[in-house]
């Protein structure tokens, strides 16, 4: 993912953020790896938050395909007073962490209205994809065997 | 799939360490965050049972420094090793980069390691992976203990394709590292082979 890309992207979120009176809004990949984040982040550990709201996202994806759905496209916690909703677009998820300022139907309005956006930006990264490895390919093939060594000395 | 933010400069790969319950998953894990300095890692996150079964996944990223300036992290994860979880293992190995096999080299879990190694290519067949095709070590831990197998049996047992074996103590730290290294080079060189 190039700087261009990464600033739509955050455009994006920036937008959900306040539309929807959010506290943080992530876009993680399906894998765990957050992709950009908005918001009041604080000290939220925004990687594990990554790797767990895919694994949950998993885990209840793994349940629908044992009753015969496909997915479950969104999920939401609620707590006391911080909850989250995430949402399934294609190949990455949408996490928004939210407290009483908002509401879960608030959230979903939002997040339903601008998920073709985040949509659209996903497909022509995924598009981008067979040029980007290229890119990737010429810049791995510069690395050394001592550029390997060095990061564990 | 390594994942290479170039706008944040970043690489992140996926070591997945598998093998039966029991074998040592979780501490090699615990022995890597509690010997790394802070700044280089996040929290070690455990959804574990109440009596310290893994349930789902560990979980741990740590940053191991720059290669050409970009910053390369590694998110750790465990699976949980008995047979009934294996809905969860399938789902973790999603999204793979490479995996460490944690062999219990007690005799008596011989069997336990030889069926959770077949899980392990089940599985990643399942998601479209081959253990041919992966980075790959294989560890044989608790070699403290007295009723432990010799390596070469171990090896001529478990071993799947000349895969470096790693002799390790996991609750002491013996070969923690050099498993992580080994596992981590592969992945960065099979990134250059691509
Ligand atoms: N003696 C000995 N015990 C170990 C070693 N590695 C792990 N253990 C112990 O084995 C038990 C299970 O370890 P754990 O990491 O939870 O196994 P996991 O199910 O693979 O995650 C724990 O009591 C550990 O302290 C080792 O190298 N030697
Ligand atoms: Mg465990």
């Amino acid at each position: 993912m190039h700087e261009q890309q990464y600033q739509q992207i955050k455009a994006v979120l920036a937008k959900l953020c306040l539309d929807a009176s959010a506290r943080v809004v992530f876009l993680v990949d399906k894998d765990g790896q957050q992709i950009a984040a908005h918001g009041d982040v604080g000290d939220i550990d925004t990687t594990s938050l990554a790797s767990l709201a895919a694994g949950n996202v998993a885990a209840t994806g793994g349940m629908a395909q044992l009753i015969g759905e496909k997915e479950f496209p969104t999920l939401s916690h609620e707590g006391e007073r911080e909850s989250i909703h995430i949402c399934v677009i294609g190949r990455v998820l949408l996490v928004v962490v939210f407290d009483e300022r908002s509401s879960l139907g608030l959230i979903k309005l939002r997040v339903k209205q601008i998920s073709n956006e985040v949509a659209a930006i996903i497909e022509e990264l995924t598009r981008e994809s067979g040029k980007k490895r290229a890119e990737d390919n010429a810049f791995f093939a510069e690395i050394t065997d001592d550029d390997i060594d060095s990061l564990f000395s | 799939m390594t994942f290479i933010n170039y706008a944040s400069r970043e690489i992140n790969c996926k070591i997945v360490y598998y093998g039966p319950g029991l074998c040592g998953k979780t501490t090699n894990l615990q022995y890597i965050f509690d010997s790394t300095a802070p700044q280089a890692k996040g929290k070690l996150i455990s959804l574990a049972t109440e009596t310290d079964r893994t349930l789902f996944f560990d979980f741990m990223p740590l940053e191991l420094g720059s290669v050409r300036g970009f910053k390369t992290r590694f998110h750790l994860y465990t699976v949980p090793g008995q047979v009934f979880y294996d809905a969860s293992r399938k789902l973790i190995l999603k999204g793979v980069d490479g995996v460490v096999f944690v062999a219990d080299s007690q005799e008596e879990r011989m069997d336990a390691n030889i069926e959770s190694l077949y899980n392990l290519e089940e599985n990643l067949q399942a998601q479209g992976y081959e253990l041919m095709n992966l980075p790959y070590v294989l560890q044989l831990n608790k070699r403290d203990l007295p009723n432990v197998l010799p390596v070469e049996d171990l090896a001529t047992e478990l071993q799947r394709k000349g895969e470096p074996v790693l002799e390790a103590v996991a609750s002491t730290g013996v070969g923690v590292f050099d498993t992580l290294k080994a596992v981590a080079k592969q992945v960065l060189t099979e990134l250059r082979k691509s």
